[in-house]
């Protein structure tokens, strides 16, 4: 029954997320040479033709790569700044926030610089909540310290699906994903599988399950069962 | 339109060349050329065969014609009303002009003069019509001037290529005997109308004759230079800091720029020291525009980097690259314009980070991966390149790949325990090889293939590993590994 009830909530919670206004979330992957925040992210997107502004710093270029065309599906747009401060980058950002015609903003930033602090945050959120404009910061090597994020996800790879075809080859990507603070759903761990050619994204609850909670049982819930 | 600079001796043979269907043929020779019996239109290498000694450079045609372009609006030095003549001359409509240079031979001899002083050699002719002049200039005496009613006499001696007409129909003229304009000119109308009463202008002898000879219009149309917009604060006493004049000037210019139904995409800055130096900003937009708040706030963190030494006392805000621009109103109740906000959104980042920092990355026809994308400007339009993806492609390309260090390979497949960045990576899964071969057109010789392998490692990582070359490939020792990219 817990398990029913993981899945009620994913459901109710997929379509609840749709529906929200874009804001701001932060992505941190478990380590930088990890691309599963960006798969994540991009995932995550509207489905538009809206161009979408991504500003990176030097290090974040340096130790994580940049991101390959060719590997993201869609026909999106795509404009690059190439910054090397931290400050600059958010500056973009909240530039780029008050411009309504861009699909989403998505900024990596790496480490705990200074000028990214509570404030920096909030100014960002509450940009991107006037333009309706989704925003993504992927912050590699930090640590979640205080801040305005309206959703803070914690993303990790995990070993693919397997391949159909080949036992050998690694299949569609999994990635563990811990939406460790939300402001806007509850927060929950889960698996989700992903579906690069439909470009859809799979949840499921994590292979652990968790403790029996005491609402379960109840008679709704068994009739719905 | 060979410079002096670099101009060779006349007595070398020398023809600037073109590519043509079968190898190059001759674009322009000069006279040494000429008299050696090469003739333009020809192959080269047939060329060769009569003159081993020429010499052969390759024509820039647009470069010439951007040149006559150029040369076009220095002329107006005469007259106000010139245009471009075909690929090797200018036509000057210099009615009411010549009395200011003393007459037309003064006025001729002082264009000779003038265009000598800049490299070119030009044959000059004055008639009243501009197909009289076209002849004349290229197959009449030097310097010629044909008054009001002599054109009838001075072009009959002309061979008849002087009619402006192509090839063919002068081939057929030539059979015809018809080898002057005077011959053709003798002919009785009725007869020439009913040969060639279909052809076009430039196919039609009696259309061209009555041309030159003032019977039928040829209008010269001549082209506009692009006005100056430039707005200017005289100071009474030299200033520092331009910042306080800034919003002023870029309203007057916008108002320039309003009145004449036009947009501008550079901005000049130039500021006139006290002691005689100039320093100058540029900044630039994306697209044309002529909003002033937009304009100023360019500016923003570039005024500081004028030195301004003992002060300034005259600014001058010039526009740069103007373009039409119509106003536009996209929505009926008035609001913004989204597109503008992008285009004002990529001006404000290229002005403070720089143009080279702001780009689009766009798939290319390659199978090397670093090749696969170029970036052009954020708002350039798209080239019109079909790229079609078959392979899966990593999500993340490092720009440098990296060397990792192998601990325990396998003969076939990737290593299976591999040190990247200081870390041990166990390959659990792989896929591949695929392998991608240098493009031999562009790298150098004796470059790697290489073989790309999707591995994952016991954490579920996804990288994109390649092998440079092969073993006893004869290019290098042995094949070293290198990760290039992550998956998602």
């Amino acid at each position: 029954m817990g398990s029913l009830r993981m899945h009620k909530r994913l459901a109710g919670q997929g379509a609840g997320l749709a529906a929200l206004p874009h804001t701001l979330s932060e992505a941190f992957p478990n380590c930088p040479t990890d691309a599963s925040a960006v798969g994540f992210a991009l995932s995550r997107l509207p489905r538009t033709q809206a161009p979408v502004l991504w500003v990176q710093d030097r290090l974040s270029r340096k130790e994580a790569g940049r991101p390959a065309l060719a590997g993201i599906s869609g026909d999106r747009p795509i404009i690059m700044v190439d910054l090397s401060r931290a400050v600059d980058v958010l500056w973009a950002m909240e530039d780029g926030l008050r411009c309504r015609a861009l699909g989403a903003v998505i900024g990596e930033i790496w480490g705990d610089p200074p000028g990214l602090d509570f404030t920096a945050t909030k100014r960002l959120a509450i940009r991107a909540e006037a333009a309706d404009v989704s925003c993504w910061l992927i912050r590699r090597a930090a640590s979640p310290d205080l801040s305005a994020a309206r959703d803070r996800w914690r993303i990790a790879s995990l070993p693919s699906a397997p391949h159909p075809h080949d036992p050998q080859a690694p299949g569609a990507p999994r990635w563990s994903l811990d939406l460790f603070r939300s402001r806007r759903v509850k927060p929950g761990k889960w698996v989700a599988t992903y579906d690069g050619a439909a470009d859809r994204l799979h949840l499921a609850a994590p292979t652990r399950d968790r403790a029996v909670e005491p609402g379960d049982g109840a008679l709704r819930e068994r009739a719905a069962g | 339109m060979e410079r002096c600079g670099n101009a060779p001796p006349d007595d070398v043979p020398v023809v600037l060349a073109r590519e043509g269907h079968h190898g190059p043929v001759i674009h322009a020779a000069n006279r040494a050329a000429r008299i050696d019996g090469i003739h333009p239109g020809s192959r080269v290498v047939d060329m060769r065969a009569i003159c081993p000694e020429l010499q052969v450079e390759y024509a820039d045609v647009a470069g010439d014609h951007a040149a006559l372009d150029r040369l076009v609006l220095w002329a107006r030095r005469w007259c106000p009303w010139t245009a471009r003549d075909g690929d090797d001359g200018l036509i000057l409509d210099t009615t009411g002009a010549d009395h200011l240079w003393g007459g037309e031979a003064a006025m001729l001899v002082e264009m000779e003069t003038q265009l000598s002083l800049l490299g070119l050699t030009a044959r000059l002719a004055v008639a009243s019509t501009w197909g009289a002049a076209w002849a004349l200039a290229r197959f009449g005496s030097v310097r010629s001037i044909c008054g009001p009613g002599e054109a009838h006499f001075k072009l009959g001696p002309l061979p008849v290529s002087g009619l402006r007409l192509d090839p063919k129909t002068q081939l057929v003229l030539r059979r015809l005997g018809l080898k002057t304009i005077g011959a053709v000119m003798d002919v009785p109308r009725l007869s020439l109308t009913r040969r060639f009463v279909k052809a076009e202008l430039a196919a039609n002898p009696l259309m061209r004759l009555d041309q030159a000879l003032g019977k039928l219009a040829e209008p010269v149309s001549s082209m506009d230079a692009k006005p100056v917009i430039r707005a200017q604060a005289r100071l009474a006493e030299p200033i520092f800091d331009p910042t306080p004049h800034l919003p002023g000037l870029c309203e007057d210019l916008c108002d320039q720029l309003k009145h004449a139904g036009l947009g501008c995409r550079r901005l000049h800055l130039t500021v006139y020291k006290t002691d005689g130096d100039v320093s100058y900003v540029d900044v630039a937009t994306s697209a044309p525009n002529r909003d002033p708040a937009h304009l100023h706030s360019l500016f923003r963190d570039k005024v500081e980097r004028i030195n301004p030494g003992f002060g300034f006392d005259l600014i001058t805000l010039a526009a740069g690259a103007i373009e039409e621009m119509q106003d536009k109103q996209t929505r009926l109740d008035g609001g913004s314009d989204d597109d503008l906000h992008l285009t004002r959104l990529i001006d404000r980042l290229s002005a403070k980070f720089g143009p080279r920092a702001v780009t689009r990355p766009v798939l290319r026809q390659s199978h090397v991966p670093e090749r696969a994308e170029a970036q052009i400007a954020a708002l350039a339009n798209r080239p019109d390149e079909v790229v079609v993806l078959t392979k899966e492609r990593p999500l993340r390309l490092l720009d440098h790949p990296e060397e990792l260090r192998v601990l325990y390979a396998v003969p076939e497949g990737p290593p299976a325990r591999f040190v990247w960045r200081r870390q041990t990576h166990r390959v659990a899964r792989y896929t591949g090889p695929e392998r991608i071969a240098p493009e031999w057109w562009k790298d150098r010789p004796g470059t790697r293939l290489r073989d790309y392998f999707k591995v994952e490692d016991q954490t579920g990582r996804r990288l994109w590993l390649y092998r440079e070359g092969l073993h006893e490939d004869g290019r290098g020792g042995d094949p070293r590994w290198f990760v290039h990219g992550m998956f998602a």
